[in-house]
């Protein structure tokens, strides 16, 4: 068998297979910096949403909530398409629906594009992470949460370009897509990608998804969308799930998807200059009022003080107001 | 106008003459503000920097270390600002804090004695006093949009970043602030007592805050019910 699957669409195999990756394939981890590098590389995988096979059924989500074991509580129709209304720390992938009149054609346009992780190659989360483990990145691209080390800060929040992440009220822990890293280990592509009926969603090495999206492209650019393209965002590294998007000058379109996504320099700074500096700044503040404790002399108070202080309160004379005693 | 004596302060003959500096109710806020900011830097810090982690041991783990630092920060917040109405009013600035300030070598070098008389407070504890207000309040102001327990709903991501980075920036500045203050109070031999008994000796006095001695004396001579 190879490292990683090449497809989704392969039924599993009915003996029991023993996990292709783990801890020893890790190549960052959260608030560790001293990782060992990892033994092997494996084939990066990456999972393919063509928006323009997309036919809003949410079989993925309900493949996903099966395959996590998950259960969204039941929402309420608010008039919108979107169930439930936003991802949650129980729905890790999310239709969103978005009417659009292109302005060339005059023509309503549904975008419907599945929202959730993106799998960045330079991870914002990861970055902001403070648990040690919490986040973790295989070789294969997949960044993963360990639940067992999250400590419910939300920094990943505040890392993640895309908006992501969310907590769960009940055990204070972050979700998201795991890209179903624990069937990829044993073979198998997400439960999502399986599930999708117009194979909008595909899955593969990332290799192949970009050739597999190409062939896409210029099947959409014969078809009238001058604009079609792969969304593989280069200000997070690229991204181990990537879009084909018919309008992919635009992709703000496609329900505010950010058009050059990027760690924030403020989560930047905060997780590198400011730690860098802060940690000197409190070493310096403390070495230097121990080297001033030991070489410079206490400031005693001395016998002649406290004879000034006696007689100033028996109304004896004592050396008048002035700069100098 | 600076309050020059502050009710409670009072002096009483002896050898050595005592000078009560704070009321039970000042030492007490004092101690709860000194006790909540360790705990909240020992906790903060732990998840500043991963090689600071270990330090949420001492809370019981990260996920306890996380829930409890923000209930803290409400204490000491709380505590800290009943502490500064009791005494901003005598922390105010005048002319005499930028000669003070002028002369720095002296005070590091303490050479007492070429510094001009002071009252309650030299600008150097004002300094403390009023950095500390700022950064409490910044810190508490950044510590609940990123309260993510509570307040997540009503900050926007791109907010919480910001104060995110506020946060870290005015802790670091605060932990400075707390150093030069402890260092201060144990270098100036002495001091600590007024934190503890609440009292001073008149040399003390006499030698850091000698205008507010005299004040004091002088209440003493003149008041009519002592």
């Amino acid at each position: 068998m190879s490292d990683s699957p090449r497809t989704a669409v392969s039924n599993p195999p009915t003996q029991p297979m023993a996990s292709n990756f783990g801890e020893r394939d890790l190549v960052r981890r959260s608030a560790t910096e001293d990782l060992p590098p990892p033994e092997r590389q494996l084939t990066p995988v990456a999972k393919l949403i063509d928006v323009s096979k997309c036919i809003g059924c949410k079989a993925c989500q309900s493949a996903c909530v099966e395959w996590n074991d998950t259960t969204p509580a039941i929402g309420e129709n608010t008039g919108v398409y979107e169930n439930p209304h936003d991802l949650t720390e129980n729905m890790f992938t999310l239709m969103r629906f978005t009417e659009w009149v292109n302005p060339e054609t005059d023509n309503l346009e549904w975008l419907i594009r599945k929202d959730g992780c993106m799998h960045c190659a330079d991870p914002g989360c990861l970055k902001a992470c403070p648990a040690p483990g919490a986040i973790v990145q295989y070789t294969n691209g997949i960044v993963d949460f360990i639940h067992e080390n999250c400590i419910g800060c939300g920094y990943c929040i505040k890392g993640c370009p895309f908006n992501i992440p969310r907590i769960s009220k009940a055990d204070h822990r972050s979700y998201k897509c795991t890209l179903c890293s624990d069937r990829v280990a044993v073979g198998q592509g997400p439960a999502c990608a399986k599930a999708c009926p117009t194979q909008a969603i595909v899955f593969g090495t990332k290799e192949d998804m970009k050739q597999h999206a190409a062939g896409r492209i210029a099947d959409l650019k014969s078809r009238g969308f001058a604009n079609a393209g792969l969304y593989d965002p280069p200000g997070v590294g690229g991204t181990h799930v990537m879009y084909v998007l018919h309008h992919a000058d635009k992709p703000q379109i496609y329900a505010n998807l950010p058009e050059n996504p990027r760690i924030s320099p403020l989560v930047q700074s905060w997780k590198g200059v400011t730690k860098y500096v802060g940690l000197a700044a409190m070493g310096m503040m403390a070495v230097g009022s121990i080297v001033h404790g030991v070489f410079a002399r206490p400031n005693r108070v001395s016998r002649e003080d406290e004879e000034n202080a006696e007689k100033l309160v028996e109304g004896k004379p004592v050396p008048p107001p002035g700069e100098h005693a | 106008m600076v309050e020059r004596v502050q009710p409670g302060d009072a002096v009483h003959p002896g050898k050595p003459v005592t000078v009560n500096r704070y009321g039970a109710g000042a030492r007490l806020n004092h101690w709860i503000t000194a006790t909540s900011l360790i705990l909240l830097a020992l906790s903060g810090l732990a998840l500043f920097t991963p090689s600071l982690y270990f330090l949420t041991a001492l809370f019981g783990g990260g996920q306890n270390t996380r829930a409890f630092h923000p209930w803290i920060g409400v204490v000491l917040f709380l505590s800290f600002f009943i502490f500064f109405f009791q005494l901003w009013k005598a922390n105010l600035p005048e002319k005499v804090d930028i000669v003070w300030l002028s002369r720095i070598r002296d005070v590091i070098g303490g050479r007492e004695e070429r510094l001009p008389e002071l009252g309650k407070y030299n600008a150097g504890q004002k300094f403390i006093f009023w950095a500390m207000t700022g950064l409490i309040l910044l810190l508490i102001v950044s510590g609940v949009a990123i309260w993510e327990a509570y307040f997540a709903a009503y900050v926007s991501i791109p907010m919480r970043r910001v104060a995110v980075l506020a946060h870290s920036v005015a802790a670091v500045l605060i932990i400075c602030v707390f150093i030069l203050h402890v260092y201060a109070a144990f270098w100036t031999r002495g001091t600590l007592r007024a934190m503890t008994r609440g009292t001073v000796t008149g040399g003390w006095a006499w030698r850091h805050h000698r205008k507010w001695l005299r004040d004091l004396a002088g209440q003493r001579k003149t008041g009519p019910a002592e």
